[in-house]
């Protein structure tokens, strides 16, 4: 399911939608959207008209045909908007519904009162219900965990297949409804009422119930609304003018050249727009609660990033082994090799796996608790190792740690390992320094791993505008080096959770919009605080809730793809509206001669297309307005593509393209639809 | 290169290198900075003593609004008293009567507005003081007014989020003491040793070389016409204005006088860069209107200094272009240059009848007044274009990925709300104005206003409504103007056309301005760019342009390609 590429227009889909075509034309919800109600009170005009043409038998408003034409192509207009609106509402519903199959009625194991266990449908589980998931079984509804740890394949909603684990206390303790227990069993607490999960509210957001205009929607509806208005005044004010310079102009020339140069482009495709930003975003496996989040990510000026998981990869990482003086390599290598065996932890493993890839032999199977003891590692020692049967005592440790036991044995730390400590650490590594019977070995270098590409990423998201920060546990001189390889403009380094909400404040101060991703409760303030929020969902309630979009996926890096998104959307919305105003240009040239060509033959310099005859050209020029409708239901639905080439760069190409290409485009669109119109006026 | 051409490119040259030093000039004075002509200070300290203002009181944009407006209330009645009673008022030495009610509304109005429409005739029509005390003094005020407005919106233009937009009676008088008054002082000089009257002595007999003996109208003249000018107010001393050899002796004086008409408005942009530290921006504004301006002038030089093809046919010589209604000390070019100038901004003086250009330039200067803001009236013109940007910003800040800002400020639904009405107003009024009139006169042919029929008579009508609407004063003439209908009606598009796109400007920067700053990124839209200006070109050509294009077609296109 995830990021899984559905053709635009299924079938089932398109139906649906051609069925909300006709459902929309209610006046009363048509009335919301100013465009399209005014090209609707004109198809009702010329219904009239129409009618009153083919009953009285009188030719001054021209002729049966002629006034049919323009009702049916006017009407069309309208069921093309509206189809736009349904097919994008269609897609969102689609996805949730998919979504939400995955929750269909299941049976919980709910907790009574008295301690027994009862089995009821997930339907009726309330808020504050308690039940039992044991492996095997799925979760009934979204919830947490209040005792035990499981194992959880949460492919049904995040399309990755490896499970995972939840566990009560500490940050992983939400299970979503729909996701399967695979091992051992969880004790949970349903978190919310049926039909209000966030799958819920996001279904509700896009089926339009709820849907509320976003503040740049409701802008750009009364720049629209303006453009309707003076267009209105350009036609009503022709009528007294064409009285007197003695030029009649029939009904279905007004409304025609009315609609035409009204932003019905625009107006018609506004909503489609906005679905398709949240369709986009849940596509992506992000649920928003609101289209108003989606808006503002286009203008995010700060994102804070983890460390861990976004910028690196996981854990820490051996890179290098450094013998002490007078150490012979291999020696050092399998006494490193020695002290890890038992080492659990990543960067216990890795240190094995340097030393395979550097042809060492790990010995399996032959070290066993029989033969050797196993140091594990604690707080106060701060290191870990071996002691062998022979007494050999192998440690693995910080330097400060091991540098104690050494000197309290009375031996003396190398100089060169000392240097390569600090080299190691100045570079944001971590070392490692390994010991014989407190004599030192050498050091081993961990590192973290940057991923592979990310810069790449943070230098798109610089040329966007965004700065981004880079939040870590890391000293702040290890949080420096990384920051630097990986191209981040900030960090904070020893991060506590305050210390985010601080600085989100402080760049809040400076006027700009900041984001942040979080799982845990003590993230939740923040989230809250942020801009945008983005709350993962293996995080717990709280967080979620403070948030305001959750992220299936659990991915850190979304915070990048939800910036694009939200910029797609704005640019959508922008281009369409240059492309729909700029068309005005040859809709004029082709409508305006029409209108009085027939009184004043003079005028018909200015047809410069040439078109055929005055009926021809109205309708060639309205056909061309219905069908750039739907001609452009692709482009709204998947969004003007975003390139991070600098905002000037990108306005000179977007002019380009859709201010000249709106201006050329109906002048040949024109000029073919009136070759054909030609045939029959 | 034919002098006459080469007369107006030094013209314009002149203009924008005098508007560059006055630019800086204005900025300091606005930023309260010191300047050659602090002298004035005690003066000002005066006004400010007697009056009971204190000049160093920051206001809000709403309270600069009501001292704005609760202002040009009391110098309405002041108008009303002197125009009505001027009859019997002293300094009458013609003997003028008093205007009748109508009239004096019109007139009222249209000097209040800083448009100057004039529905009389200044020989005949009023008496030394109204000329002084009620016209003159307008000239002086109603330029400082507009100045005053748009000094509030530079203020409000900072980086910083703020409710104190400074103070408009301040920056009101110094307009008038530090700007207009040494200005139009310098251009009276000049006119004044050119030949143009200045004295309270009424009309001169005068034996013609024929040996009749004429009357020949004069006044204080002089001291008139360098405000009239300098404050794009454009009412003339002389019923036919600039083209009154008193009014306008000889070519020195067009020159300057021409000059003069767009001087403050090209500064006026140059002001704002020097005020805000933004000069890449004032030079953005100074290059869309500069454009606009010259796409047309151009073809307005061109067609006039080509001749009238009709004429042609009758036989009378066109080598010196179309010469039907100009004056011969000026010429063809000249006259074409004044018209546009005139035009764009909200001038109205003439030296040449409109009524008599070829066709299409008749059409070049109604798009300059439909535009009404390449450079525009003083401080006005800024506030128009100010607009514009409000509408470009926002549909190019949506086609670059963010929610539109402009300055540092967000743009939303209040202030796109106010930029609509106010953009919609310039189209509604003189439409509408324009329809009603051709309605009555359609159903109504004996009303008699229009000497001309068809085409040119309609253009007559539209001119009339959207020189009203681009407080711009011209007329088309060739329509007979002072019934109570044209009266009554351009004073009402007078009213509306000058304080709602004041009022709306000033509104947006003010709620803008105390909206939190937010600094420049790199995915910020950038406004200071050229990108950006043909944005701006464009949605003033949309705005502006196509929706007079119907309208226009039955008048002058239609009337050029009949011709």
């Amino acid at each position: 399911m995830k990021n899984q590429e559905q053709s635009l227009f299924q079938i089932n889909l398109v139906r649906e939608a051609v069925q909300q075509a006709f459902v929309k034309l209610n006046p009363v919800l048509m009335f919301r959207n100013p465009v399209m109600f005014t090209v609707e009170v004109s198809t009702a005009v010329m219904l009239v008209v129409t009618l009153y043409t083919a009953f009285s038998g009188d030719k001054t408003q021209g002729s049966l045909s002629y006034n049919l034409c323009v009702f049916v192509i006017l009407f069309l207009t309208l069921l093309f908007a509206n189809f736009a609106e349904g097919i994008a509402e269609a897609r969102g519903k689609a996805q949730a519904d998919s979504l939400r199959k995955t929750r269909e009625d299941t049976p919980a194991k709910v907790i009574q009162a008295d301690g027994s266990i009862q089995i009821q449908s997930s339907a009726t589980l309330r808020k504050g219900d308690q039940f039992i998931c044991e492996a095997g079984d799925t979760v009934p509804a979204d919830g947490e965990i209040i005792e035990g740890l499981a194992t959880i394949d949460e492919s049904a909603i995040t399309g990755e297949s490896a499970p995972v684990i939840r566990e009560s206390g500490g940050d992983k303790t939400s299970v979503t409804g729909g996701t399967k227990v695979l091992s051992d069993q969880i004790k949970v607490v349903a978190t919310t009422e049926p039909g209000e999960s966030f799958l819920d509210k996001m279904i509700a957001l896009v089926e339009g119930a709820t849907r509320q205009k976003t503040p740049n929607e409701i802008a750009l509806t009364i720049l629209l609304a303006g453009f309707t208005l003076i267009f209105i005044i350009v036609c009503v004010t022709l009528k007294p003018f064409a009285d007197y310079a003695n030029t009649p102009i029939t009904i279905a020339a007004f409304i025609s050249l009315f609609v035409c140069l009204i932003p019905t482009t625009i107006g018609g495709l506004l909503s489609a727009i906005g679905i398709a930003g949240m369709d986009r975003a849940l596509r992506a496996n992000v649920i928003t609660k609101s289209g108003r989040a989606v808006e503002v990510a286009g203008d995010l000026d700060v994102l804070l990033l983890d460390k861990t998981g976004t910028i690196t990869i996981g854990n820490r990482k051996a890179t290098h082994f450094y013998a002490a003086p007078n150490i012979e390599e291999g020696f050092f290598v399998k006494n490193c090799i020695l002290s890890s065996l038992a080492d659990e932890t990543p960067e216990g493993k890795s240190i094995l796996e340097l030393a395979g890839t550097l042809g060492y032999q790990i010995p399996t199977g032959i070290l066993n608790d029989s033969q050797v003891t196993f140091i594990k590692f604690t707080a106060e020692t701060r290191s870990s190792g071996v002691n062998l049967l022979d007494g050999t005592q192998i440690r693995k440790g910080a330097f400060d740690a091991i540098r104690k036991n050494t000197e309290a044995a009375g031996n003396s730390v190398p100089d060169e390992t000392t240097e390569k400590v600090k080299h190691i650490a100045s570079n944001g590594g971590t070392p490692l320094v390994v010991s014989e019977n407190n004599k030192v070995l050498g050091v081993i270098e961990l590192q973290d791993i940057i991923k592979t590409g990310i810069q790449e990423r943070f230098v798109r998201l610089r040329k966007m505008g965004v700065k981004t920060v880079m939040v870590t546990g890391d000293n702040p001189l290890t949080a420096k080096f990384i920051a630097e390889q990986a191209g981040v403009d900030d960090f904070i380094a020893e991060a506590k959770p305050e210390d985010k909400m601080n600085y989100i404040r402080a760049e809040q101060a400076q006027g700009k919009l900041v984001a942040m991703m979080g799982d845990g409760s003590n993230d939740a303030p923040a989230l809250a605080q942020a801009d945008v929020g983005v709350a993962m969902n293996s995080g717990t309630q709280a967080a979620k809730e403070a948030g305001n979009m959750v992220d299936l996926d659990n991915d850190p890096t979304k915070l990048i793809e939800i910036v694009e998104i939200g910029k797609q959307l704005l640019m959508t919305r922008g281009t369409l509206t240059t492309f729909s105003i700029a068309n005005d240009v040859a809709k004029y040239f082709a409508i305006v001669p029409a209108l009085f060509i027939a009184s004043i033959p003079a005028l018909q310099y200015i047809n410069i297309m040439k078109l055929h005859s005055p009926e021809s050209a109205i309708l060639s020029a309205v056909i061309f307005n219905a069908l750039i409708i739907p001609a452009l239901i692709p482009l709204a639905l998947r969004g003007v593509t975003y390139r991070p080439i600098g905002a000037s760069a990108l306005l000179r190409r977007n002019l380009l393209i859709y201010g000249l290409g709106g201006i050329l485009v109906p002048f040949v669109g024109i000029k073919l639809i009136d070759l054909v119109v030609s045939l029959f006026f | 290169m034919n002098s006459e051409v080469l007369g107006i490119i030094l013209q314009f040259l002149a203009t924008v290198l005098l508007a560059w030093p006055l630019g800086i000039y204005i900025a300091r004075v606005y930023a309260g900075q010191k300047t050659p002509l602090d002298f004035f200070a005690p003066l000002e300290r005066l006004f400010f003593r007697i009056s009971g203002i204190n000049p160093n009181r920051e206001m809000t944009w709403q309270e600069n609004l009501v001292a704005l407006l609760s202002i040009n209330f009391i110098w309405f009645f002041w108008s009303m008293f002197i125009l009505m009673n001027q009859g019997w008022l002293p300094l009458n030495p013609d003997g003028n009567a008093s205007m009748s009610p109508d009239l004096a509304w019109n007139t009222t109005i249209s000097f209040l507005v800083n448009c100057n429409l004039q529905h009389y005739s200044g020989e005949t029509g009023l008496s030394y003081l109204s000329q002084l005390c009620s016209i003159t003094y307008f000239q002086f005020v109603t330029a400082a007014t507009g100045m005053a407005a748009a000094a509030v919106v530079f203020n409000a233009m900072r980086p910083q989020k703020s409710a104190q937009l400074g103070n408009f009676y301040n920056y009101f008088l110094k307009s008038c003491t530090r700007i207009l008054l040494p200005l139009s002082f310098i251009v009276a000089l000049i006119v004044l040793f050119n030949g143009t009257p200045m004295t309270f002595a009424g009309k001169a007999n005068i034996i013609t070389l024929q040996g009749d003996t004429v009357q020949v109208s004069r006044g204080p003249a002089a001291a008139m016409i360098g405000i009239k000018q300098i404050g794009t107010n454009g009412g003339g001393f002389f019923g036919v204005n600039s083209a009154h050899p008193l009014e306008n002796p000889n070519y020195l004086t067009n020159f300057v006088e021409n000059l003069s008409i767009i001087l403050i408005p090209i500064a006026m942009v140059f002001a704002l860069g020097f005020y805000l530290n933004r000069k890449r921006l004032a030079w953005m504004i100074f290059g869309v209107m500069t454009i606009g301006f010259l796409i047309l002038v151009f073809p307005a030089v061109v067609l006039e200094m080509k001749g009238n093809p009709l004429i042609q046919s009758m036989g009378i010589d066109q080598s010196l272009g179309s010469m039907e209604g100009k004056e011969i000390r000026f010429g063809a070019a000249a006259s074409a240059y004044w018209g546009i100038t005139t035009t764009v901004t909200s001038n109205g003086s003439v030296n040449a009848m409109h009524d008599s250009f070829t066709p299409l330039t008749g059409m070049l200067t109604l798009l300059g007044m439909m535009i009404n803001a390449l450079y525009g009236g003083v401080g006005v013109g800024f506030l128009n274009f100010y607009i514009f940007i409000i509408l470009a910003v926002f549909i190019s800040g949506l086609m670059v990925g963010r929610t539109p800002e402009f300055m540092g400020k967000k743009i939303e639904a209040r202030e796109m709300k106010i930029a609509m009405i106010v953009a919609l107003l310039h189209p509604f009024l003189i439409l509408s104005g324009t329809a009603m009139a051709a309605y009555i006169y359609h159903h109504d042919p004996t009303l008699a206003w229009l000497n001309n029929p068809g085409y040119h008579g309609y253009s007559e009508m539209l001119y009339e409504y959207t020189s009203s609407a681009a407080n711009n004063g011209s007329g088309f003439e060739g329509l007979g103007d002072n019934t109570p209908w044209w009266n009554i009606s351009t004073g009402v598009v007078l009213i509306l056309s000058r304080y709602i796109p004041i009022i709306g400007p000033i509104a947006i920067a003010g709620i803008l301005a105390n909206k939190k700053f937010i600094p420049e990124s790199a995915g910020t839209l950038q406004t200071d760019t050229s990108t950006f200006g043909i944005m701006v070109f464009t949605v003033i050509l949309i705005i502006a342009a196509l929706s007079f294009f119907p309208a226009l077609t039955l008048g002058p296109i239609a009337e050029f390609f009949a011709m």
